[in-house]
């Protein structure tokens, strides 16, 4: 007879790469649900938590493990092969996270080269002192055998620049109740999206819900850094200058930055329909700018001292230029 | 082999891409490089449609609308024109030279400036050399 306990447990793996941590503690602050998702899971596989090895993902069979979080993006050749081995072994793979998503604040490093990354680290940093120029190599003979080191790539991507990614959770990290719906809709069986769909987050963008008042009248002759102004609290912070990436965003985050009178960064990605966040940011910042004089426009734009940067903060891999060009 | 730049332009139906018929039905010659795509307003031309022109291949992107003060839509050409000089700074930033994007304004009567302008942005893009975001943003390395 088909019991509870006779159910075959689900069998779950988190993974990071190129990433901070902030996405496996994410997971983590499912706080006393974790005995939830214990009694429904097995975890097979989670580096921050567990002892398992990589040799020991290797002699799980094709599609072992159910479910595959896979945070952080491919930096390295040691992300690759990890992203390639838990592709083969898992049944769902998500893209859990920006990193994984879009290639998040990793990313960012594709505003420089290889050689520009281990110049600054290895040689120019302030609190280096390495007269030999000394630089870690992928392998290196020593008296005792050949120790290897993962090579380090010129481009980061996101993990379905890689492998073929089944679903995107965005955030960074992504809120933990959205995590949870996402992980008892798989354990309850519920039919899932099409596989390549954003999951665990609204299709709209974050203004359509934005709790800030808005009105239909943009313009703005200034934009201000946030330190620079008071923020009133209730006005939208477009309105008042301050530049918000809600209109290039995605929903579904609970608004935790805006709540906290901070603007949107974008790290929940594009809504529905929409490949790169930072061309449309662009476009919708220039309609609001009131002004026709080109000099006059100029001077205001001045204050939008790092386009790329705050454009393309969590998505410059995946975006239209994905790399500075050199 | 001599460099042969590929150009895109986007012209707005009003004004700019009238002038373009100009310069053609009065036979001037101007330079083949370019090509040409209508849009109903230079405020039409967003900025997914410059970068998706480099990303594919694109070694030049001019973007024509009608003179300040005459868009068919009051004030469509003002959008396009801040709309270009904030992605100008973004292309800097990504190692695209800010010569190879640029914005002129070509009334319906403007044939000869629209001819003179292909030739003499043709003429600025082959100096420059071909544009390598295709290459760069297609390898993986």
């Amino acid at each position: 007879m088909y019991t509870e306990e006779s159910k075959p447990k689900l069998k779950l793996a988190v993974y990071w790469a190129a990433a901070c941590g902030g996405c496996c503690v994410s997971v983590l602050d499912v706080h006393e649900k974790l005995f939830d998702v214990i009694s429904a899971a097995d975890l097979v596989f989670w580096p921050i938590a567990l002892d398992t090895k990589y040799k020991d993902v290797e002699e799980m069979p094709d599609n072992y493990i159910d479910l595959t979080l896979f945070n952080g993006a491919v930096r390295n050749s040691e992300n690759e092969h990890m992203a390639k081995l838990l592709r083969k072994k898992s049944r769902i793979l998500v893209a859990y996270g920006s990193c994984a998503h879009m290639g998040g604040i990793p990313g960012l490093a594709n505003f420089s080269t290889k050689e520009e990354v281990l110049y600054r680290i290895f040689e120019e940093t302030e609190s280096v002192v390495n007269p030999e120029k000394v630089r870690p190599l992928p392998e290196c003979d020593v008296p005792e055998g050949k120790l290897e080191l993962p090579f380090f790539y010129n481009d980061v991507r996101s993990l379905s620049q890689v492998v073929e990614t089944d679903y995107f959770i965005p955030g960074c990290p992504p809120q933990t109740e959205r995590l949870l719906e996402v992980f008892i809709a798989i354990v309850s069986g519920a039919k899932l999206p099409p596989p390549g769909s954003v999951i665990g987050a609204g299709t709209r963008s974050q203004c359509d819900e934005c709790v800030r008042i808005k009105t239909e009248n943009k313009r703005i002759r200034k934009f201000y850094r946030p330190w620079e102004i008071i923020d009133d609290g209730i006005t939208c912070f477009m309105e008042q200058g301050v530049l918000c990436m809600g209109p290039a965003t995605r929903s579904g985050c609970g608004y935790r930055c805006i709540k906290g009178n901070a603007p949107c960064r974008g790290c929940y990605g594009p809504p529905e329909d929409l490949n790169d966040p930072g061309a449309k940011m662009m476009s919708a910042v220039a309609s609001i700018i009131d002004e026709e004089d080109p000099e006059e426009i100029m001077k205001i734009i001045e204050d939008v001292v790092d386009p790329a940067g705050l454009f393309y903060r969590f998505s410059l891999p995946v975006s239209l230029i994905r790399r500075k060009i050199s | 082999m001599k460099f042969n730049p590929r150009i895109i332009a986007f012209l707005c139906n009003w004004c700019s891409y009238t002038g373009a018929d100009l310069a053609g039905t009065s036979r001037m010659q101007y330079k083949s490089n370019v090509r040409v795509v209508r849009v109903m307003c230079s405020g039409r031309v967003e900025p997914t449609f410059i970068l998706k022109a480099f990303k594919n291949g694109a070694d030049g992107v001019l973007v024509c609308g009608c003179h300040p003060g005459d868009c068919h839509y009051q004030e469509g050409n003002y959008r396009c024109l801040r709309r270009f000089l904030l992605l100008q700074k973004y292309i800097t930033q990504m190692g695209i030279e800010s010569e190879r994007l640029k914005l002129e304004w070509i009334s319906a009567s403007e044939g000869k400036q629209f001819a003179e302008l292909v030739n003499s942005f043709t003429e600025t893009i082959s100096e420059l050399g071909p544009c390598m975001v295709k290459e760069q943003v297609n390898t993986l390395t």
